[in-house]
Order: C-alpha cells, then structure tokens, then sequence
C-alpha cells in the first residue's frame, strides 16, 4: 500500500509543476504563429518595420521559451520519478506520443528555434521565414502529440489490459491518436495558446501606445494580434462547446462535476448559472439556475439529459462490485499465468478491473469487502464538485470576456481608432493576465474533473504515485518551489525590462555581424523593395 | 528470429544510439558549460565560448528529452522503476538540468558583473553534475540496485540516496564528465580562436588521457565485481513480467558476452581509440577530425557497458530474479513496431536538419561580432 500523504503530496507537486510549465507554453504556442505572420508580411512587402516587430517580439518570445523547455524537462521525466505504477501501467501506450513528440516536433521546434535567433544574417529571407514557420509548426505539433497523451487518461482509447503483462497494452494506434477527445482537446488548447499570444502582444502594444512609443510597430502589432485573436477565441468557445459533448459520452461524472449536477432530472434540465456545491451533503446552495439551458448546451436539444451524480454513484457501485473478482483473478494470474480457471474469470470481469482497484484502497487484500467499503469506493467515484464546477465556470467567463474585448478591439483597430480610445487601451494592458488565468482554469477542469482516476475509469490516482517517503517528496516539493519561484521572478523582470526598452529604434532592427572568416560571403538579404520610412 | 524478438533487440541497438546521441550532443554543450569559467577567462572570451554553441544547444537538449521519451515508450518499465528508484538523482538531475536554459537565454541580457558571473556558475554546476550523475547511473546498472516488486508489478526501491555514490558509480561519473569536457574544448576549438581556442586545446587532451585512464580503470574494476546472468525465463520475444525468472549473480559474469564473442572486444576498442585518437587530433589543431573521433569515443564507452550488461537493463541486488532485462521490460509487439517506424522516418530526417543547421552556422564566433549583435548571448 502506498501512503495517502505520498499520493497527495505527489498529486500537488504534478499539478503545481505542470501549471507552471502550462504559464510559458500558450504563449509559445501562440506567439510562434504571429511571429511567422509578422516574417511573412515583412518578406511578401519588404516593409522593414514587420522584420523588426518580428525581431521584437521574438526576443520576447525567446525569453518565455527558455522556461517553457527548462520546465518542459521536469513534465517529461516526472511520471516516471512520481508516478511510478502508472508509467509501467500504461507506458506501452502513453509513451509512444511521449516520444513522438520527441521525434516529429520537440527536435524541429528546438532545431530550428536556435537558427531563427542566430540565422538572420546567414539565411536568406526565404529561408529565414521557412525556419520561423517551422518553429511555429513544431511547437503545434508538439501540442498535439502531448494532449494525444493527456486524451488517452481522459478517455482510454485503442488499449486493453494484458493479464500476462499485468498492464494496459495498444490494440490500435489510430483508435489512440484519432479518439474525439485527444482531436477536441488539441484544437482547444492549442487555439487557446493564440488567443494568449494574441492579447499578449495586442497588450503591450496597448501599453506603448498609451506612452506614445514605437507607434507604428505598436498600431500595427496591435491590429494583427486583434484580428488573430477574434477568430481564435470563436474557435477555442465553439471547440470548448464540442469537448463538453464529447466529456457527455466519455466522462460522464466529470461532466456532471462541471454543472454541478447531484441528482438526475427529467428534460428539459436547467443551467446552474450560480451554485455552491457542497461534497458532503451533495447537494447544491445559493443556486441561480436557467430554465432549458443545461438540455440545450450539452445535448443540443431540448429533450436530452445528462446522468446526474446520483445515478452515476449508483453504476459505480455496481461495477465495484463486479471488479473485486477481475482483480482477484489478477493476483492468481501473476503467481501462474498459466491458470485458466483465474483467466475465465478475469475475462468474465475485466471491464469493471479499474472499479476493482478502486475498493482495494479501503481493502487491501479485497478477501472480505463489506458494503461500506463498497458504498465508499462509489462515493470517491465523485470528483471534487465545487473545485471543478467554479473552474469550469471561470474558465468560460473568462472566455466570453475576452471574445467581447477582441470584438471592440476589430472594430476599433479596423477604423483606426484605437490609439485615440485611452480607456480601452488600458483594459488591454490589464487583460493580459486573463489567458493565462483562463489556460490554468481549463487545466483544472481537466484534470480535478477526471478524479479519482489518473486513466480514466481503468487506474485509479491513489495506486499511480511511486512509493516514496513523506520526507523524500517534502524535500523535492520544497526544492521545486524554491527553484520555480526564483526563475518566475528572474523571468518577469527580464520580460518588464525587455518591454521597457522596447523594439531597437536602429535601421531595420538588426546590426549585421561582420562574415565569420574563411567563409565564402553569405547571401546578403536584397535591399527592401518598399522602404518605409518609420513612423 | 520471431518479430517480437528482433524488435526487442532493434530497439536496444536503438536505445544505445539514442544514449549516444544524448552523450555526445548534450555532452559537448555541458562539457562548455563544465570549462566555460576555465577557459574563458573574460567576460567577452566567455561569451564567445557560450556563442559556439549558442545556436545550437536547444536542439541538442533534445537528445535528453527523446531519451526519456524513447524509455518511456520501448521500456516502460525500465522508465517506471529506474526513475522512481533513483529519485534523489533525477532530482539533482532536473534541478541542475532546467538551470541551464536560464543560463544560455539569461546570463547576458543584463550587463551586471555579479549577475553573469553567477550564471557562469550556473552554467559550470548545470554542465558539470547532470554528466557525473549520467555516469554513475550507468556505474550502479554494473553493481545492481536494490528494489522488488509487489504482485501487481509495483515497485519498491529500498536504497538510499548515498548509496548511489559509491566509488564505482562515481568513476563511472568522473569518465563520462571527462568525456564530455573533451568534447566540449573540441567544440571550442572549432568554433573560436586566439587564447580561448589554445586553452580548450590544452584541456582536450588533459580531458581525453584522463578519460583513457579512467575507462581502463573501470575495465579491471568489473572483472573483480559480482555479475548478473539470467539463469531460467521465458526468453526473447515472449510475454512475460519481472517475476517469472531466475538470475545469478557470478562474478566474471558481466565479462561473458566477451568472451563468447571475442569480436566484441573491438566495442571497448573502439572507445580507447576514439579518445586516443581525439587526443592526437587535437594535439595536431585538427579539432574537426578531434570531435568526430570523440563522437566515436562515446560509443565505444556506452556500447561497451551495454554489450557487457546484456540483456540486462536495471539488475535488481535485493532480489536479482526480478532484475529487468531487455525481454521482460520491453512495450509489447504491436507499440515496438509503430515506435519502429517513426523512429526510421524521424531520426534521419532529425539528423538531416541538424546537419543543415551546423553547416548554415559553420566557421568561428568572433568577439566583436557578439558585440553587435543583440540576439547573441
């Protein structure tokens, strides 16, 4: 048995360490496209100024990258030195994206990364702009093979349990990779990475514009992150709205956690706009509730209706029940594989084994399971409602803000006002911290929403941690917070210090180092076709 | 052979080339970052040293992350219970590990001394204990690490800390930071001149008879330790878990595929040869030839712990039945294909653009250059 003060303290270190590796990758995510759109004007016009708002912005994009890939390296080793019984569990199939990523998209992103800072004087403009948008493919790629990964605890497609192995093994790659989830989510996220990229630069652009600097780099920054950020946040809304029905089929106890959802109801079910969940009384207070809304916003219809939690504990007790002899079989099979009485068995219970594990939390060697501990077993099938509910719910709001400031900030920018409304441009300097939040939120809802398990219905979190002392993960906890509260601050100061300074004023952004010797000449980037004058 | 078993052992040969990737390209920054204080002995001179491999040294990280990543997925099992087992390592792993990009990307953005000169140190400790700690964990896979399972495959890692440094483990460390420093004055050869350049040539030779004399050290010190030899299992190409084989520990085993098989011994050769050889290249200014026969060094050093290990991954000193071994802590037949085929599609197409992208940033940095350009470090 593993002690529940290791699994608790494991689960706060992944989520504290993954949160803050999640604050540097959207904004990568989104920024390497602008970036590559910003290259792409400059190359297509020859307007100097679009090279040096891509210069720019990319010395800000470098300083956000650097932690993303510092932090990145704790995410990829710590399932193995934190979730030990996990990795072996399902390492045959969770891997494989793992080191896909690695392959397809971390090495071009990474590769590529080092020429488009170090290769402006040595790359043709073509190729310069081919390496910006590789950097901006492999960082999207990199999200995909990730959250195939992730979908796979959400929603365990394309595997099943081997009892000669004792782990979860891959039937089918393309059931894996193609799953709703891991498509629904990819989208999501990775859009809601433009969406912070977007109201990052529209933000600072907004803030030079109050001062009165860089104007036209500013005006024109501005402009392209408004227009880039009012399609991606209609697509993060509307991707959002199809990854709540996919949680409907796949997830049904988290969808219910998101609403706030206690007992079953006869359609057409209302909205709980407001509400303060309570676990241990399960039941809801201070509701505010829409009539119909809930049918239509997760059904589409009028007469559909979501399984509340009530029912959804009641299932789970059934297959409680029918999981103690999956995982009884199981232990006969790994003294004697060759045991064919414990296979029929295991066979005949083996879709319920995840349920099984469930109650060994409460008894260990399941001989003489009572009631109780099956009643409670049920109940733990519940995830944490409140913390998931107002997640949810923030996450949203914070996204319908954002879609309202994105429709002002087109309008405006379209009619070439936005320098002149002082007001707005200061809500745009106070709104960068909203993607970030609203990124943070979304990962909460995730994650808190797919408790008690870490795969999906199949492994529970209580038995994933690896079986370490209290002590040992006090020490790495301290260790990781003491390090990542000093980089955040060396990070944030870089970042206000670049900012302040600002885009360099001098010619076309870039001082051409003189030719390394013994070198042919390199191809010199022409002289602009256009050259506009600043400001 | 059966195709479960061939892939089992392609992707052993694979994994030793990840290895050697990851020693050779993650060595070479680290080994800068090792002599960086050493060799550049100004604010400029260090600069130009971190420059060398400036464009370069986030795609070589990469070999790090595709490593884990390529554990995870072939030998999940060897990625659950190495990682957990040695927790306190991959600790100091990963904390000097993810200083390191802050070094690269930071150190020069502010002109303070003091600022940058505690980067250097950063750099010099984020250089220097990820190679020692790369060492001695494949020292500890020679004497065995004391962890068992439970039924269900979980495991239990039952060590301490120290024991992890013993004095085995930490000359296995000391050579692949030897190693790795040689490499990284190759590189500065290559890449910078004047002083910077004569002080990394005098390191790179000091490093490679350091590094002859640390390896032929650990040769003789195998021959006096206890061995691992698989005695009954299921075998290659079988299904199977941890617990449903028996293993002996004999000592002289870990010299037995040698002596099986006396063309192996062209592996630790190999090694001698490759360090050997940069030596001289050095010597002769010719660094180019010095890095490439480093590069041949390094897989001769990892092969040869890996032919003399074989098949084993992770032996187990507490309990040596369970020891993990490539056959019973491999993905299963069907995940071992597909990783197959990216990894034929995706590793020469990596080396490809790799290639490209030293070629594009080919020639030497110069001091006054750095001074000019503000995307420099």
């Amino acid at each position: 048995m593993i002690d529940g003060t290791v699994v608790e303290l494991s689960r706060i270190q992944f989520a504290a360490t993954a949160l803050y590796h999640y604050l540097f990758v959207p904004l990568t995510l989104g920024l390497s496209f602008l970036l590559a759109a910003m290259e792409t004007v400059y190359v297509t016009t020859g307007k100097p100024i679009y090279k040096q708002m891509a210069q720019f912005w990319g010395k800000l994009f470098m300083i956000n990258f650097a932690l993303g890939v510092a932090t990145g390296l704790t995410m990829e080793f710590q399932f193995g030195t934190n979730w030990s019984f996990y990795s072996s569990f399902v390492g045959d199939i969770f891997g494989a994206p793992l080191a896909i990523e690695g392959l397809m998209a971390f090495f071009m992103e990474s590769t590529f990364v080092g020429l488009m800072v170090f290769g402006w004087e040595r790359l043709s403009r073509g190729q310069h702009l081919a390496v910006t948008w590789l950097v901006a493919l492999g960082s999207n790629l990199s999200a995909l093979w990730i959250l195939v990964a992730n979908s796979f605890m959400q929603d365990p497609q394309g595997a099943h349990f081997n009892p000669v192995t004792l782990r979860m093994e891959l039937t089918s790659f393309q059931q894996l990779i193609f799953s709703p989830d891991a498509q629904s989510k990819f989208v999501h996220t990775s859009i809601a990475g433009y969406v912070t990229g977007a109201i990052f630069v529209a933000g600072i652009s907004a803030w030079y514009l109050l001062k009165g600097r860089h104007v036209e780099l500013a005006k024109r920054s501005f402009r392209m992150a408004a227009l880039y950020g009012v399609l991606a946040t209609v697509g993060v809304i509307t991707l959002g709205d199809a990854l709540g029905f996919v949680a409907a089929q796949a997830q049904p106890t988290k969808l219910a956690a998101m609403e706030g959802l206690w007992k079953s109801e006869p359609a057409p079910m209302p909205f709980n706009l407001i509400a303060f969940p309570d676990q241990a009384l399960q039941k809801n207070a201070g509701t505010v509730q829409v009539p119909y809304l809930l049918s239509l916003l997760v059904t589409h219809s009028l007469d559909g209706t979501v399984a509340g939690l009530d029912t959804l504990e009641r299932q789970a007790a059934r297959k409680v029940e029918d999981g103690i002899p999956a995982v009884l079989a199981l232990k006969t099979l790994s003294t004697n594989p060759h045991d064919t009485a414990a296979l029929a068995q295991f066979k005949a219970h083996q879709q319920d084994l995840g349920y099984g594990f469930l109650v060994q939390r409460y008894a260990p060697d399941l001989e003489h399971v009572t009631p109780q501990q099956v009643q409670q077993a049920a109940r733990d099938s519940i995830p944490p409602v409140a913390a998931v509910f107002w997640s949810f719910r923030l996450m949203v709001a914070f996204g319908l803000l954002m879609l309202a400031y994105f429709v002002l900030a087109v309008i405006y920018t379209l009619r070439n006002r936005v320098q002149d409304q002082r007001w707005f441009l200061r809500v745009a300097v106070w709104m960068i911290p909203i993607p970030f939040l609203a990124n943070e939120l979304g990962w909460l809802t995730a994650e808190l929403g797919r408790q008690p398990w870490t795969v999906f219905g199949v492994l529970p979190t209580w038995m994933s941690a690896s079986t370490h002392s209290v002590g040992y993960m006090v020490f790495s906890l301290a260790g990781f917070m003491l390090l990542y509260s000093i980089f955040i601050a060396v990070e944030m100061a870089l970042m206000v210090r670049a900012i302040r300074h600002g885009p360099d004023e001098s010619g076309d952004g870039a001082t051409p180092p003189g030719p390394r010797p013994g070198l042919a000449p390199r191809p010199v980037p022409a002289a602009p076709r256009h050259p506009v004058p600043e400001g | 052979m059966e195709l479960f078993a061939t892939l089992q052992m392609t992707w052993w040969l694979l994994l030793g080339v990840l290895l050697s990737g990851l020693a050779v390209m993650v060595g070479m920054d680290m080994g800068v970052g090792t002599i960086l204080r050493y060799v550049g002995r100004s604010d400029i001179e260090r600069r130009v040293a971190l420059n060398v491999i400036g464009p370069h040294w986030d795609g070589n990280q990469v070999w790090f992350v595709l490593g884990g990543g390529a554990v995870f997925a072939a030998f999940p099992l060897i990625y659950a219970t190495a990682f957990s087992g040695f927790y306190v390592v991959m600790l100091l792993l990963l904390w000097t590990m993810i200083v390191r990009p802050l070094g690269f990307e930071y150190r020069s953005k502010l002109p303070s001394p003091r600022w940058r000169n505690a980067w250097d140190w950063a750099l010099f400790v984020s250089g220097a204990v990820p190679m020692v700690v790369f060492g001695a964990a494949f020292g500890n896979l020679f004497l065995g690490v004391p962890f068992h399972f439970e039924w269900n495959l979980t495991s239990f890692y039952t060590g301490s800390f120290l024991a992890l440094l013993n004095p085995f483990a930490i000359l296995c460390g000391l050579l692949s930071l030897s190693l790795s420093a040689m490499m990284g004055a190759l590189t500065l050869m290559n890449g910078a001149e004047g002083a910077l350049h004569q002080r990394a040539r005098g390191l790179a030779q000091v490093a490679a008879l350091v590094g002859v004399a640390l390896f032929a050290t650990g040769g003789l010190w195998v021959h006096a330790l206890p061995g691992y030899q698989l005695v009954s299992g299921p075998g290659a190409g079988v299904a199977q878990t941890p617990l449903q084989q028996t293993v002996a520990t004999i000592t002289g085993a870990w010299q037995s595929r040698f002596v099986a098989r006396p063309m192996l011994w062209g592996v630790p050769l190999l090694g001698f040869a490759g360090m050997l050889g940069a030596l001289l290249a050095a010597r002769a200014g010719r660094s180019h030839l010095g890095w490439w026969l480093g590069a041949l060094a390094w897989i001769g050093v990892i092969g040869t712990a890996g032919v003399s290990l074989f098949p084993f991954l992770l032996p187990s000193s507490s309990d040596p039945s369970v020891s993990l071994t490539v056959w019973n802590s491999s993905s299963s037949r069907l995940t071992l294909l597909w990783m197959l085929g990216f990894a034929l599609v995706f590793v020469p197409l990596i080396l490809w653009y790799t290639s490209w992208a030293f070629w594009v940033m080919r020639g030497k940095v110069r001091a006054g250059q750095i001074a000019r350009d503000e995307h420099a470090y």
